[in-house]
């Protein structure tokens, strides 16, 4: 059913293996590259449906390679990175990666992002209700619904809530919600996100304290799911 | 005596030296009539021994030959010339000179050796700090890599004859033998972290409550079904500090009381503010910990002395570490009831956005 094309940019041996089992076993099809010179040849090439790009290439940074790519590759690129690189994925999500994964991932996780940066890039805003279980987001009514009963938010709280979902499954750093929402001069204002992060928690999650659609990502920024 | 020295500048040393010279010198002088000068030779003599347990070689040198100048023009006749008049004396005048040199460089032979004996046993105690290490982390290290090697073996070579039950346990310990390797290996990157001495917060703002529901989760997730009790001050401010390595401290002590309170283990964390210091506190209800060591366990490397749980003795060196570089506290006590108690506190701007609600 996918049949999607995804090129895999990794200079581990292992990892590429990896990676191509647990995605053709999903259907996908599969081409690697183990440096940065043949990842940005092939994709230029043949270009894939999505790119899994590894920061650490042995030729040149991922960060080279993925302004490389975004100067004409317009779908998603996911970025493969080591722990505690925090700085690492904040800085590849604002030059224009749409996720990221930490290795060592689960497989489940791999998949999911795959899927949803996939989904992301071929329907945007297609569909104006976000149904997300027991909470709906009419984007063209601006209303937002939770258990079938229509849930007050304040001006910013709403366009927050609306970011989200529009994103959907995306990982969105600080830097790019206080910019969207709050205009350019508010980069380094992130206590406003804080705050109206907990506001929106407990207005739309069943237990605030335990979230299930805005996920915190630390050290990086936070994460819209519908489940 | 060694340490004495490294007290006293080397300017004071001479003027020490010279100063307990002249100053019995003078007084020798003064009470010559009563002192023959061959008795004055030993009180000199006295005061270069001395001289040389307390300070460095040249002084000491000085302190003699002056000392020995000193005797001959003060003391042996006739006085206040270098002339010698009697063999005997220049015999005598000859020996004090040696005697004073040979008990300077004597004393300066047995310092060195103290010194040198002093280092090797540092040597000796970094040598037993090192083999700890090895000890700890080959045996952290190679039971989950066993225990992988092992699992893989079974699954590739008994293909057949596994049965279903017994295929997923093998897969699920390899789950969980890799999950503990990363642990490691997260736990000796942040410590490398903090030895390079590179270690600076990235300070952001912080909500609390937040941090702590994500960091029990991520607990309870990888270590099972431990209840863990939380307790966020409703009203507790936004604090600027770095997340990820506060995450680490909270989850270091929370893994350590999960890890080392048998059965099932009453955890409890809370999180107040008093006054621009974040305070949290997390409690334990197992065995606590022995007096006698209560001071060692933020030490690099170090265990408990009776303990067979697994660890590298690294989580609280991080916890201690990461506190310290914001410019923190941690603080361990064993409570009255039973259990352990750790306290951290880190100073901490704070923000109360209260008045944003109807923006």
């Amino acid at each position: 059913m996918n049949n999607a094309t995804i090129l895999v940019i990794d200079d581990e041996v292992q990892i590429r293996k990896l990676l191509q089992i647990t995605l053709e076993s999903n259907e996908y099809k599969v081409i690697q590259a183990s440096t940065a010179r043949e990842g940005t040849t092939s994709a230029a090439t043949h270009p894939p449906d999505l790119i899994l790009l590894d920061i650490g290439l042995p030729d040149e940074s991922g960060h080279d390679v993925l302004q490389q790519l975004r100067e004409w590759y317009t779908k998603p690129i996911i970025i493969l990175s080591v722990q505690s690189s925090e700085e690492d994925i904040v800085k590849a999500l604002d030059n224009g990666a749409n996720d990221y994964l930490v290795k060592p991932f689960r497989t489940g996780e791999l998949l999911a992002r795959i899927r949803s940066a996939i989904r992301g890039n071929s329907s945007e805003e297609n569909d104006p209700v976000i149904d997300c279980g027991n909470l709906q987001i009419d984007l063209s009514a601006r209303v937002v619904k939770k258990n079938d009963e229509i849930i007050k938010l304040t001006t910013t709280e709403y366009a927050l809530l609306a970011l989200f979902a529009k994103n959907e499954g995306k990982a969105l750093t600080h830097h790019y919600l206080l910019k969207e929402i709050w205009g350019p001069g508010y980069i380094s204002q992130s206590q406003y996100l804080r705050v109206f992060i907990a506001q929106l928690r407990k207005k739309i999650e069943d237990d605030a304290n335990r979230p299930v659609h805005i996920i915190t990502e630390s050290g990086v920024g936070y994460r819209f799911v519908a489940t | 005596m060694a340490t004495l020295t490294h007290r006293i500048s080397k300017p004071r040393q001479y003027l020490y030296s010279l100063l307990l010279l002249f100053i019995t010198a003078f007084a020798c002088y003064v009470a010559s009539s009563y002192l023959d000068y061959r008795v004055v030779a030993f009180i000199l003599l006295l005061v270069v021994s001395v001289s040389a347990v307390l300070f460095d070689i040249l002084p000491v040198l000085i302190t003699a030959i002056l000392s020995a100048m000193t005797w001959n023009f003060f003391f042996i006749p006739p006085h206040l010339t270098f002339r010698v008049e009697k063999t005997e004396d220049a015999i005598l005048f000859l020996m004090y000179f040696l005697i004073a040199l040979v008990n300077a460089v004597l004393t300066y032979k047995i310092r060195q050796i103290q010194k040198e004996s002093l280092a090797k046993e540092e040597k000796a105690n970094a040598i037993k700090l090192y083999n700890t290490l090895l000890n700890s982390l080959s045996h952290e290290l190679r039971t989950p890599i066993a225990t992988i090697v092992g699992a893989t073996d079974n699954l590739q070579n008994l293909n057949g004859k596994l049965s279903d039950s017994n295929r997923y346990e093998l897969i699920s310990e390899i789950s969980k033998a890799s999950f503990r390797l990363n642990q490691q290996v997260e736990n000796l990157l942040n410590m490398s972290r903090l030895e390079s001495g590179f270690i600076q917060p990235k300070k952001d703002w912080c909500d609390i409550t937040e941090l702590l529901y994500e960091t029990v989760k991520r607990l309870e997730e990888n270590t099972g079904n431990k209840k863990i009790n939380i307790q966020v001050d409703p009203a507790i401010p936004l604090f600027k500090l770095d997340k990820v390595m506060m995450e680490q401290v909270v989850y270091n002590l929370l893994y350590n009381a999960a890890l080392y309170t048998p059965g099932i283990a009453a955890i409890s964390i809370s999180a107040r503010c008093h006054t621009d210091v974040l305070e949290i506190v997390v409690e334990d209800n197992g065995p606590g910990f022995p007096a006698e060591e209560i001071n060692n366990v933020f030490d690099k490397f170090y265990r408990l002395k009776n303990t067979s749980t697994g660890g590298t003795g690294l989580g609280l060196s991080i916890v201690k570490g990461f506190t310290d570089a914001h410019n923190g506290t941690v603080t361990l006590e064993n409570i009255d009831t039973g259990g352990a108690r750790f306290i951290v506190n880190i100073p901490a701007e704070t923000s109360y956005l209260n008045n944003l609600k109807n923006e």
